[in-house]
C-alpha cells in the first residue's frame, strides 16, 4: 500500500471541515485532481459544494459504500468518520469492496473485539486499516488524511507541502503535528507519517509501517514515537535485529513518569496503561536502544538526536535535501479574513427587529425567556416586533382583543370562500390559506388603514363631523370605515360594540373614538346602514391607543398610518380561520368544487 | 478508557447469570456471594441470603487487589458472627498493598466450600488470539508450577469446543472430571467473548460436592467502551478507582468536572510540596513534559501531572487553572516555583481562546504568586498562536511576575530545563 499524488479517497459520514482541509492540502501541492473522489452519507444523495483553490467543484454524495465504489473506482482509500457505535459495520463493508485498499477509523472507543474481528478481516482481505482513535496520516506534497497536520499555515511551515526524507510513525495523532514541525526544522522534512492510533489492538502497527518505510526508496530515515504499555515496540527492536529494518532510526518511547504515580494511572490512550515492567517506556526504549536504534536520553534530546542521524546521511550522500517548493497562494476564507480584520464587506440586509445569534433570540430587544416570564401575550410580541416597543398591557390586550374578533367571520367572505375552493383542489395548506389571504385588500378586510388615516387626518385638523362628512362628499369619496351591507343602527354589529366597551373601559381616552361617533351620528342621518364598521373601529381605536399610551411618538403614529401597519392585523388575524377552512375541508375530505353552469349568465356573442 | 477492573463479586455474578445460559444449562454455578460495603444493611443482608446464617463462610476483602491470604485478610470457615466481627474489626482499616495505601471499604462473602484441589484457569486477549490457560496445579503456587501449564490459543475468529479442550487436557484427570472442566472452560471462554472481558482468572478453582467446577477466587476486568452494547448484559456494575490513596479534594472536583465536560481536564497531585508544577494541554504532550522533569533527574520536585484537552470552555480553563494555582502558591516558604503551561502544536483549537480562561485565573491569583515566589513558563503552537502567546508576554508585564513565552520555533520541552533552572535556584 503506498499513498501517491494520485491516491483518491471517499469520505464516510463527512464533515464539511476535514473535507475542504484536504483539499486545500491538495491545492497547495498543486495536485492535478481532488484527493477526494466523493463523500457518502447513509441515505444521501446530491453534490457537496467545496473549494479547489479559488473555484468551487462539486463532489458527489452517495447513498452507500457500495454505490460509491462503484461509480469511484480509481479511490481506493476509505476514511471513516463514522461514530465508534456504526464505525464497525461501516469499515467492515469498505474491506468488502474490491476496489478499497485501505480503510482509515478515526473513531475512538471502539470495543477492543470488534477492532480484533476488523483486522483479522482486512488480513484475510489482505487490506490495511488505520487506527482507530486516529487522526490518520500523511504523505507530505501528496496526500492528506482528514485533519491531520492542523490548519494550511502549520502545513506550509512544517513543509509537508512537499516530500522529504523521514518516515514518521506514532501512536499519538495528537503529537504528529509537534513532530512533523521538529523534523521540518532538523531533516528536510517528512515524506510520509501515520499515526496508529491510542488503542489496545491498531488496525496497523508501529512494525507495519516501519516496514513500508523500509520499502520506500524515498524515505531515507525513520523516526517513531512510542508509548507505555503494550509491546508493539518490541516487534521492532525484534525486526531491527532480524535485520528487517535496515534504515537509519530513531525512537523514543513516552512515559517514563509512570514510576512516579502512585497507582496504575491510565493516561490518555486506551492502550497506555503502565503495567508490567516489560511494557514500561524506560524498559522499552532501553530494548530499543540495544537493537541499534538511536534513542536519546529523554524528549528533550530527541530533535538533536534526529539531526545527527540526518546530518550523518547528509554527510554521506544517502540523503540530498530536498528543495523547497514555493506553494501555490491559497485565498484565504471570506469567513477567516473577516475574523482577522483583513476585509470587509457591506451588507445586504438589516434587521432591526430581532437577533438569533446569541444562546437566545431576542424580540425587539427582549430575550424570550422574559416575554415568558413577565407573562405576556401574542399582543405584546406582535408589538415588540411589529412596533418595536413595549406597550402598556391594556394596549397589547387590545391587540389582542383585535386578532379574536376579526380571527373568522364565516365561510362566505372572500378569503374563507377562496381558501376553500383551493383546498378543495387538493392543494396543501399553506397554498391554500395563501389564496385566501391574497383577497384582502381594499375591499376586503382592508380598510383599517384608510379608516385611521382619514380619521386622523380630519381629527387632527380640527374639523368637526359635518365639516369631514362635507369634505368627503365634494371630494366624491366614501368614508372609509363607515358603512355596512348587513348591519344597522337598529340592528348593530356586536364586534364594534365589545371594542367600544373596551376602550371606554380601559383606555386614558378615546378622542378619535369619540369624533368617529359624531361622524357616525352624522352619517346615520343619511342612511340607516351608514353605521361605524369593524375595520373602522379597529382603525380608530388604535389611534387611541397609540396616542393614549405615551409609548408613540407623533412621527411613530404618522409612519405607522402610512406604511399600513394595521391591515397586518387582519391579515394575522384571519390567517387563523383561514387555516381551520383549509383544516376542515381536508378533516371532510371535501371533492374538488366546480361551480355549476347555472349560476352564471352566459353572454357570449354568436 | 479502556479496560477496567471489577470486583470479583461482580464477576462472579456475571458468571452465575451466563454460564449456565451459553452452556444452554450444562455449566452450573450458583454464584452465591454477598457484598458488605461500609452501608450495608445486614440485617436485610441476611434476609435476603439466608444461606449466610446456614453454611460456613469465607470473607475477603473485595478491592481489585490480590495477595490476600498473604495479607491475612482472609477469613476461612467462619460463622456468620464471625463474618460479622471479622468485617467489623477490618473495615476501614488502613492497609499498604505495594506501592498502594488505602482503607478497606468492600468485602465478599461466600459459602466455604472445602476442597483438596485447586486448579487455575484465565483467559488473557491478544491481537490475533485469545489465549486460555488452564493447570491442574492452581494456587499460590501457580508461577513455580507454569510448566504444567495447558495454553490454547484461540484465533479471534475462531471457536473452541470443549471436545478440543478435552483432548488436550492431562492424562490423570478422571474422565467424569474432564468432562465437566472441558464443558467449564468452553462456557467460561463463551462469556468471555460475549460479555466484553479483558480479563478472566480463577486461582485456583475447584469442584463442588456434585463436581461442579466452581470458582474459589475470580478476577475480572472489562473493555468499557462495549459499554453502548453490552451495558444491558453487565446490569449494575461498578468499575471501582484502583485501590489506593484517596482523591485529594482537588482531584476529585477536577475528576467532577472532568466527568461533566465534552473535554479533557486531568490532575494528579504527586507530591504537593513540589516546586514545579504542570499544565499542558493535551494527553500526549502532557505526559512528554512530565517525562522531561522525571527524565532531566527533578521527579522530587514534579507536584502534579495536569492535561488539558479537547476544547475546553473558558469557564473550564478558568477553573483548572485555578485550582492548579491555588495548590502551587499554598507555601509561601520563599523558595522558587515555577508553572508550566504547555503543550505541542494545535491541529485546530484556537490557542488565544484556551488561553483566556487561564489568563482570568492568574490575574486573580498575582499576589499569591508573587508570595510564593512563581515564574510561569509557556510554550505553544497552533491556530493563533501568535495572539495568545502576546498576550501571556502582556499579562507578565501587567501582573510583574516574569513569564517566559515560546512558540513552535522553540522545542516543546524547553520550558522543562528553564524552569528547573530556576527552581534550583541556579
Amino acid at each position: 500500500m503506498k499513498f501517491t499524488k494520485d491516491t483518491r479517497a471517499l469520505i464516510y459520514n463527512f464533515k464539511a471541515n476535514p473535507v475542504q482541509r484536504m483539499l486545500d492540502f491538495d491545492y497547495i501541492c498543486k495536485r492535478e485532481k481532488p484527493s477526494i473522489a466523493g463523500l457518502i452519507t447513509p441515505g444521501s444523495t446530491g453534490l457537496h459544494k467545496a473549494f479547489f483553490g479559488g473555484v468551487e467543484i462539486l463532489l458527489p454524495i452517495y447513498p452507500s459504500i457500495e454505490e460509491a465504489c462503484k461509480d469511484q473506482t480509481d479511490a481506493d482509500v476509505l476514511i471513516n468518520f463514522a461514530s465508534f457505535r456504526s464505525a464497525y459495520d461501516s469499515s467492515k463493508k469498505a474491506l468488502e469492496q474490491d476496489t478499497i485498499n485501505t480503510v482509515v477509523i478515526i473513531a475512538e472507543g471502539i470495543p477492543e473485539r470488534m477492532a480484533r474481528e476488523l483486522i483479522d478481516y482486512s488480513k484475510k482481505r489482505n487490506k490495511m486499516i488505520i487506527g482507530p482513535a486516529t487522526v490518520g496520516g500523511i504523505q507530505a506534497g501528496a496526500f492528506k488524511i482528514g485533519n491531520t497536520a492542523g490548519t494550511v499555515d502549520n502545513i506550509i511551515a512544517c513543509k509537508l507541502h512537499r516530500p522529504g526524507s523521514v518516515g514518521f510513525v506514532s501512536k499519538s495523532g495528537g503529537l504528529s503535528n509537534e513532530m512533523y514541525n521538529m523534523l521540518a526544522m532538523t531533516t528536510d522534512g517528512l515524506f510520509e507519517g501515520i499515526a496508529v492510533g491510542g488503542d489496545a489492538y491498531p488496525g496497523s502497527t508501529l512494525l507495519e509501517h516501519a516496514l513500508r518505510f523500509e520499502q520506500m526508496p524515498e524515505v531515507k530515515m525513520i523516526v517513531m514515537l512510542g508509548e507505555l504499555g503494550g509491546k508493539d515496540e518490541y516487534t521492532i527492536v525484534e525486526a531491527k535485529k532480524q535485520g528487517k529494518l535496515k534504515k537509519p532510526m530513531v525512537a523514543w518511547v513516552t512515559g517514563t513518569c509512570a514510576k512516579v504515580f502512585p497507582s496504575d494511572v491510565q493516561f490518555g490512550h486506551a492502550g497506555a496503561k503502565s503495567g508490567a515492567e516489560l511494557e514500561t517506556a524506560e524498559a522499552k526504549n532501553k530494548a530499543l536502544a540495544e537493537a541499534g536504534i538511536a534513542v536519546p536520553n529523554s524528549f528533550e534530546d530527541l530533535d538533536k538526536k534526529i539531526a545527527e542521524v540526518y546530518q550523518e546521511l547528509v554527510k554521506d550522500g544517502t540523503i540530498s535535501p530536498a528543495k523547497e517548493v514555493e506553494p501555490p497562494m491559497l485565498p484565504m476564507d471570506y469567513k477567516a479574513a473577516v475574523s482577522a480584520g483583513i476585509v470587509r464587506k457591506p451588507s445586504n440586509f438589516v434587521c432591526t427587529i430581532s437577533d438569533d445569534r446569541g444562546e437566545e433570540v431576542t424580540y425587539g430587544g427582549v430575550p424570550i425567556s422574559e416575554i415568558i416570564e413577565n407573562d405576556s401575550g401574542i399582543g405584546d410580541v406582535i408589538s415588540l416586533l411589529w412596533f418595536k416597543k413595549k406597550i402598556p398591557r391594556y394596549g397589547s390586550k387590545f391587540i389582542e382583543l383585535v386578532l379574536i374578533i376579526a380571527a373568522e367571520h364565516g365561510p362566505c367572505v372572500s378569503g374563507a370562500h377562496n381558501a376553500i375552493v383551493a383546498s378543495r383542489a387538493g392543494k396543501d395548506l399553506v397554498s391554500s390559506v395563501a389564496s385566501g389571504l391574497l383577497t384582502i385588500g381594499p375591499r376586503f378586510g382592508g380598510a383599517i388603514d384608510d379608516a385611521a388615516r382619514y380619521f386622523k387626518d380630519a381629527c387632527d385638523r380640527g374639523l368637526s363631523a359635518d365639516e369631514f362628512v362635507a369634505e368627503m362628499k365634494n371630494k366624491n369619496k366614501r368614508i372609509p370605515g363607515i358603512g355596512h351591507r348587513i348591519k344597522s343602527a337598529k340592528n348593530p354589529d356586536k364586534r364594534v360594540e365589545l371594542l367600544k366597551d373596551y376602550a371606554k373601559k380601559n383606555f386614558p381616552e378615546t378622542k378619535y373614538l369619540d369624533f368617529a361617533l359624531s361622524v357616525e351620528a352624522e352619517t346615520l342621518k343619511k342612511a340607516n346602514n351608514l353605521i361605524l364598521n369593524v375595520d373602522g373601529c379597529i382603525g380608530i381605536l388604535f389611534l387611541d391607543m397609540m396616542s393614549s399610551c405615551e409609548c408613540f411618538s407623533k412621527k411613530d403614529t404618522d409612519e405607522i398610518v402610512e406604511i399600513g401597519y394595521l391591515n397586518g392585523l387582519f391579515v394575522l388575524a384571519r390567517s387563523i380561520g383561514l387555516i381551520g377552512h383549509v383544516l376542515d375541508q381536508k378533516r371532510l375530505k371535501a371533492p374538488l368544487y366546480r361551480h355549476p353552469w347555472d349560476d352564471v349568465l352566459f353572454l357570449n356573442e354568436e | 478508557m479502556a479496560r477496567r477492573k471489577i470486583r470479583e463479586f461482580n464477576s462472579k455474578k456475571l458468571l452465575a447469570k451466563y454460564l449456565e445460559i451459553v452452556s444452554n444449562g450444562k455449566v452450573k454455578y450458583n454464584g452465591k456471594c454477598a457484598q458488605i460495603s461500609p452501608n450495608t444493611d445486614m440485617e436485610a443482608l441476611l434476609k435476603e441470603n439466608s444461606w449466610l446464617a446456614e453454611t460456613s463462610l469465607v470473607v475477603k476483602p473485595d478491592m481489585l487487589f490480590g495477595k490476600r491470604g498473604a495479607n491475612k485478610l482472609v477469613l476461612l470457615d467462619g460463622t456468620w458472627n464471625d463474618a460479622k466481627a471479622f468485617i467489623k474489626e477490618k473495615m476501614g482499616q488502613d492497609i499498604e498493598i505495594g506501592k498502594a495505601k488505602g482503607a478497606i471499604t468492600h468485602f465478599i462473602v461466600e459459602p466455604f466450600v472445602k476442597h483438596t484441589e485447586e486448579h487455575y484457569l484465565s483467559i488473557t486477549p491478544g491481537r490475533n488470539e485469545d489465549t486460555i490457560n488452564f493447570s491442574p496445579a492452581g494456587g499460590v503456587a501457580i508461577e513455580e508450577n507454569w510448566d504444567k501449564v495447558i495454553t490454547f490459543q484461540v484465533p479471534t475468529e475462531a471457536e473452541l469446543s470443549a471436545k478440543e479442550i478435552e483432548e488436550k487436557l492431562p492424562g490423570n484427570i478422571p474422565a467424569e472430571q474432564k468432562i465437566k472442566t472441558a464443558e467449564f472452560i468452553e462456557a467460561v471462554y463463551k462469556v468471555f467473548k460475549e460479555l466484553d472481558f479483558t480479563l478472566l482468572e480463577f486461582n485456583p478453582f475447584t469442584y463442588d460436592a456434585d463436581g461442579n467446577p466452581f470458582p474459589l477466587d475470580a478476577r475480572g476486568e472489562l473493555d468499557d467502551t462495549a459499554a453502548y452494547k453490552s451495558e444491558k448484559k453487565w446490569g449494575d456494575i461498578e468499575f471501582p478507582r484502583p485501590f489506593g490513596r484517596k482523591l485529594y479534594p482537588e482531584e476529585q472536583f477536577i475528576s467532577d468536572l472532568d466527568s461533566k465536560s465534552g473535554a479533557s481536564l486531568k490532575l494528579t497531585i504527586l507530591n504537593p510540596e513540589g516546586r514545579i508544577w504542570t499544565m499542558v494541554a493535551g494527553g500526549g504532550a502532557s505526559v512528554i513534559y512530565a517525562d522531561t522533569i522525571v527524565d532531566l533527574g527533578m521527579e522530587a520536585e514534579l507536584a502534579n501531572y495536569g492535561e488539558y484537552s479537547g476544547n475546553p470552555n473558558t469557564e473550564e480553563t478558568y477553573l483548572y487553572a485555578k485550582t492548579i494555582l491555588d495548590l502551587a502558591t499554598r507555601n509561601e516558604d520563599g523558595k522558587p516555583r515555577a508553572l508550566i503551561i504547555g503543550g505541542g502544536i494545535a491541529n485546530f483549537t484556537d490557542v488565544a481562546k484556551t488561553f483566556k480562561g487561564i489568563i482570568q485565573a492568574l490575574r486573580e491569583y498575582k499576589d499569591k504568586m508573587k508570595k510564593a515566589g512563581v515564574r510561569i513558563y509557556v510554550r505553544r503552537g497552533g491556530p493563533n498562536y501568535q495572539k495568545g502567546l502576546a498576550l501571556m508576554r502582556a499579562l507578565g508585564e501587567e501582573l510583574g511576575i516574569p513569564i517566559e513565552v515560546y512558540g513552535p520555533e522553540t522545542h516543546m520541552t524547553k520550558i522543562v530545563p528553564l524552569a528547573m533552572e530556576y527552581v534550583k535556584g541556579a
